[in-house]
């Protein structure tokens, strides 16, 4: 559906946005993009609806290469492509309503058409009551609400998210990243979204980009980069959303253990504890959800009986280091 | 007391406000019809916008800079061939507007592009993305969520001018100012100052807040 070939973006001076980036996103799937700020996350999603021309390479949509649209083309292509801001780039002289009936406006449908898709679009995302509502009225979480019933005005394709979530609460990002992911589901919608939080990418990300300084250091399923990291940024990125904190006074063997899906469910530790007689101490850990699988990611201290049979125990359940 | 005002006309200064007033009036609506887009335009031609072009941006804003850069009072005179030209006088209330238009345009121009400028970057990228046409992005998008800014951009432009009415009054264009220079200062006539300065008060009072009031209207932030 969207394919970059060694795309390059310069802005003047002598340090590159992006620096030979090729990836391919797949029809219906939540792709992400993740890295710090500069990483050229924003750079590189623009590209994707024209908003920025690679300075070489080619970016692909639908095998039309998006630089080579004339301007007509160009509209043509951004009606079916939907994208939502991090400060939601609604226009505060218009209502609710006006502004999801602004790129029905542009698309030239008749007022009949509008009158009868904009209450739709609200209801779909929970804000049916609202449309005569001013944008300064509204919460962080309803704005964007506002910003995805827009995008999905035209009926696009594809919608480009652009840290859509940075600018909410936990809660909130927890709702919107919910409705997204129905979207994706009950609309087929390809979803390309771009954030600097692995727990965004991990909530409701088919696969991932880790990208740094311009480049893409490691792409993949969530799962394998969330769990079996290999760039060193990624790690970084990783412990930054609190994962792999060090342990702290305990003087023993340690291990870290993995577990993926259904494992997280088998009471692995105090079998392989009865076994052996080694007692485990949890450091540090975690229980949770990816996608559509879990995930569990333990630091453990290990005290007294067998403990090399106890690691070769652990390492059939899940991954030890 | 009352023959303080001994030396005030009244007739004469209902003419000369209906005068100033009427200065105003012209040069402030063609000044806002050349500026609004002489400002839209420079805003477009701008770094990163839809027209970015450095030339003729930069030729513009030489051009409004140039102007902005004259003393009205030298540009007054320095216009008075092309005013003959466009009015066929240099005097009275028709001979003050060409030189009052020249002399505000440029300012108001450069505040509207201000104004536009102002508008949230990702509110004009989520235009763009929607495929809106550049006369979409300037007639749907900016102008409406400029307008609070433009404004309060033709209020200021507003009181400037009747600074400049007055300056223009000097060199025979009627109205509070030339009253003002005429009566007040060359004949000593404190009175007729006094009244004239008072009009002109109100009138910026007025103006300012008349201004306010609508920015306020328009406002949904």
């Amino acid at each position: 559906m969207i394919r970059l070939e060694g795309v390059h973006k310069a802005f003047g001076g002598t340090h590159a946005a992006l620096a030979g980036v090729d990836l391919e996103i797949a029809r219906g799937e939540v792709f992400g993009i993740i890295g710090r700020s500069g990483a050229g996350k924003s750079t590189l999603v623009r590209l994707l609806n024209g908003l920025e021309r690679p300075t070489s390479g080619r970016v692909l949509v639908d095998g039309t290469d998006v630089a080579a649209l004339d301007p007509a083309g160009l509209r043509a292509l951004r009606r079916r492509v939907g994208m939502i801001f991090q400060n939601f780039g609604l226009l505060s002289s218009r209502t609710v309503s006006g502004n999801v009936a602004l790129p029905l406006r542009i698309a030239g449908a008749s007022k009949a058409e509008i009158a009868a898709k904009v209450p739709a679009l609200l209801a779909r995302v929970g804000l049916a009551d609202h449309g005569g509502k001013y944008p300064a009225q509204l919460s962080g979480g309803q704005k964007q609400r506002v910003g995805i019933a827009r995008a999905l005005a035209t009926d696009p394709e594809i919608l480009l998210c652009d840290e859509a979530t940075s600018a909410l609460d936990p809660e909130t990002t927890r709702s919107i990243l919910a409705l997204i992911a129905d979207l994706n589901r009950e609309l087929g919608l390809t979803i390309v979204f771009i954030t600097h939080e692995m727990d965004v990418v991990r909530q409701v990300c088919d696969r991932v980009v880790v990208l740094h300084a311009g480049r893409a250091v490691e792409t993949g399923t969530v799962a394998d980069v969330f769990l079996r990291p290999q760039a060193s940024e990624t790690r970084a990125l990783i412990d930054e959303s609190g994962e792999h904190a060090e342990p702290i006074g305990f003087d023993g063997p340690i291990v870290r253990l993995t577990l993926h899906g259904g494992a997280v469910l088998d009471p692995v530790l105090t079998r392989i504890a009865r076994d052996t007689g080694t007692d485990f101490i949890i450091l540090d850990g975690r229980i949770g959800r990816l996608k559509d699988t879990s995930f569990g990611r333990l630091t453990l201290g290990l005290l007294g009986g067998d403990t090399a049979r106890a690691i070769a125990a652990l390492r059939e359940k899940g991954d030890v280091e | 007391m009352s023959n303080f005002f001994e030396n005030v006309d009244w007739a004469e200064i209902a003419q000369a406000c209906l005068d100033t007033l009427t200065m105003l009036g012209g040069s402030l609506a063609l000044t806002v019809l050349l500026g609004l887009p002489l400002g839209v335009v420079l805003f477009l031609t701008g770094a990163g916008q839809a027209w970015e072009n450095r030339w003729s941006h930069g030729a513009m804003a030489f051009g409004v800079n140039l102007l902005r850069s004259v003393p009205f009072i030298i540009l007054l005179i320095v216009m008075i061939p092309l005013t003959v030209l466009l009015m066929g006088t240099s005097l009275g209330v028709a001979g003050a507007i060409p030189p009052l238009v020249v002399g505000a345009a440029p300012f108001f121009a450069r505040l509207v592009e201000t104004a536009l400028r102002e508008v949230d970057r990702n509110t004009v990228e989520a235009v763009q993305a929607m495929g809106a046409t550049t006369r979409d992005l300037v007639f749907r998008a900016l102008l409406p969520e400029a307008l609070p800014g433009i404004i309060a951009a033709t209020t200021v432009t507003a009181i400037a001018l009747i600074s400049f009415t007055a300056m223009a009054g000097a060199v025979g264009a009627g109205g509070l100012g030339d009253l003002a220079i005429r009566f007040g200062y060359q004949r000593f006539q404190t009175d007729v100052m006094l009244v004239t300065v008072v009009l002109l008060l109100v009138l910026v009072q007025f103006l300012q807040a008349a201004g306010d009031r609508l920015v306020r209207h328009f406002t949904r932030k």
